[in-house]
């Protein structure tokens, strides 16, 4: 077995310690900053979809303001954006660097593209199910929870998924620039030091981890499509 | 006097968007009564939708009022608003089912913040389902149901916080004839059974004639003409009416056999094509038979549509009548005698 990995990959069963830490890390950034970026996106989401015109809470300053927010953030790729962040971050996390100095960039760099995907999701509940629902008596709290979040659910997943993907690959962008992970292993032992293997190593263990996204956000979405 | 459920005041509604202003509701003035089951009949585009809107408040009138039990709905915040809306409850064309949750959870829905515990919430759903004939679907998805049966699970929804009114915004148009009248046969049961009030805002006269008793012509904003259903459906004041009244009657029919020149109502030298509409109760007596006799005139009927409306018999028929003619003469004197207009349609 040893000698075989030895084969398939000589220069990173050198260094495999190494290549465990940066699998860890790239599942700490996906999941710490995925968590955080999922409940503000989440909120956004909900803001821009109840504030927009003819929405529940009609609030056109409130629904602009967001609506230039996210445009504005998104117009900048996301390499730059992580520099131009770096004086935000220092003094948010402490540090600009390892796995604790991407957390940040990584929320405010995935953030406003999931937030424009959990309004999509949430535009596609039928107006008519919210109509219904103001027609009941219902609060326009309780109708955000009760037939907005609760019948865009499989939405909400299938959006989450593709973002989820999405953030892997920020995951590997932010470690070029001392983030770590499985993108900074590849930079610098595959493409620095040419060593082909760790290049190939890399693109399997991501491509695993986006196959397991996409099969589980599908399996969700699925349970929760009647 | 009835009691009055909802009455509008000079309710007018104009949409405004940025310069372009849209006067959809004019100046109505309208007052049902506990009990009614009352029908809103128009082309679409007449304001139907956005008028019973105003009557629970998600359209808010731009000017005059809209009283829920004597309480001016427009005046309410939101809270109090809400609160009214519990005793309103709305149907609508395409159901608007919860389409993650099953039956049960549907007709739940309304009752999630009501403070009733779980039996009595389950126990009042039960009640719900048997009343609208579906107690074995609780668990079902809306997916599963046919049209019928997703229409009557949102009557349960709509009736699980025993509301004083229904309102129907053209809850049958999206169903097939035959789910239609037993959608309206059920609408018509709660209306006996419960003394629910509902409102029918439709553009079929059928759906009218089947359940109303009273009924508002709506045109581009305006009521036209309001009435008890029989008045409206006999003697008919305005154009529209009559036209929506003629969708429901095979009478108008003879217009396109005469056009047409159809063999069936060619007619011999001396005979008179005429059409007989009943606007009372003469249709009991022997009318046709009586005039053969007494006149010796020969009443061949081409065709018939007579229905029964608010327990009276309303329609008319289609007469070739031949034989002398001062004979002809007097028979149709004798039928205005009994009530019954006579439009000769054509001579021989």
């Amino acid at each position: 077995m040893d000698n075989l990995v030895r084969i398939l990959l000589p220069n990173v069963s050198e260094v495999l310690d190494e290549f465990y830490l940066s699998i860890i890390q790239t599942l700490q950034m996906v999941f710490i900053s995925g968590l955080i970026s999922f409940v503000l996106s989440l909120i956004i989401g909900i803001v821009l979809v109840v504030t927009k015109k003819n929405g529940l809470l009609e609030r056109p300053i409130v629904f602009n303001l967001f609506d230039k927010v996210i445009n504005l953030f998104r117009s900048i790729p996301f390499i730059i954006l992580i520099a131009a962040l770096i004086p935000i971050t220092r003094l948010i996390s402490g540090t600009a660097v390892g796995v604790q100095g991407t957390l940040f960039p990584l929320v405010v760099g995935i953030t406003p593209f999931f937030s424009r995907q959990i309004e999509s999701a949430l535009s596609e509940v039928d107006e008519g199910l919210v109509e219904s629902g103001t027609a009941m008596g219902l609060s326009p709290v309780q109708i955000i929870f009760s037939i907005y979040l609760k019948e865009g659910i499989a939405s909400i997943v299938r959006v989450s998924t593709i973002t989820m993907i999405s953030l892997i690959g920020l995951t590997a962008i932010v470690g070029v620039v001392g983030g770590g992970g499985i993108g900074d292993f590849a930079i610098r032992y595959g493409y620095q030091m040419n060593q082909l293997d760790a290049t190939y190593l890399s693109i399997i263990v991501l491509l695993i981890f986006v196959s397991i996204v996409q099969v589980l956000g599908t399996f969700l979405a699925n349970k929760h499509t009647h | 006097m009835a009691k009055e459920v909802i009455r509008t005041e000079r309710m007018a509604k104009v949409f405004t968007d940025g310069k372009q202003s849209n006067t959809v509701l004019k100046n109505v003035n309208l007052s049902i009564n506990e009990g009614d089951i009352f029908g809103i009949i128009g082309y679409s585009g007449a304001g139907k939708s956005t008028l019973v809107r105003c009557f629970n408040g998600i359209e808010k009138p731009t000017s005059g009022h809209v009283f829920f039990e004597g309480r001016d709905i427009v005046s309410l915040n939101a809270r109090e608003l809400r609160a009214i809306r519990r005793k309103i409850g709305m149907i609508f064309q395409q159901f608007n089912l919860m389409p993650s949750r099953t039956v049960f959870g549907n007709i739940a829905l309304p009752l999630k913040h009501s403070g009733l515990s779980k039996p009595e919430i389950k126990r009042r759903v039960h009640e719900l389902l048997e009343l609208v004939a579906l107690p074995d679907k609780e668990n079902d998805y809306p997916a599963q149901l046919s049209g019928g049966q997703k229409q009557r699970v949102a009557i349960a929804r709509a009736l699980v916080n025993r509301p004083k009114i229904l309102l129907c915004d053209e809850a049958t148009s999206a169903l097939d004839p035959k789910t239609t009248r037993s959608i309206l046969y059920l609408l018509k049961k709660l209306n006996r059974e419960l003394g629910l009030t509902i409102v029918v805002i439709t553009h079929e006269m059928s759906v009218v004639r089947e359940i109303c008793q009273k009924i508002a012509v709506l045109d581009k904003g305006d009521i036209i003409e309001e009435g008890d259903v029989y008045t409206v459906f006999s003697s008919p004041k305005k154009e529209l009416t009559r036209s929506f009244i003629e969708t429901t009657s095979s009478l108008g029919n003879v217009t396109q056999l005469m056009d047409s020149d159809a063999p069936m109502i060619r007619l011999q030298p001396g005979q008179l094509l005429i059409k007989m509409s009943y606007v009372t109760n003469s249709v009991s007596e022997p009318l046709i038979s009586y005039i053969s006799r007494a006149y010796q005139v020969d009443a061949n009927i081409v065709f018939g549509d007579i229905q029964i409306l608010s327990d009276h018999p309303l329609g008319g028929l289609v007469v070739i009548l031949s034989g002398e003619k001062s004979r002809i003469n007097q028979a149709i004197d004798y039928l205005k005698q009994k009530h019954v207009a006579i439009e000769v349609l054509n001579h021989g």
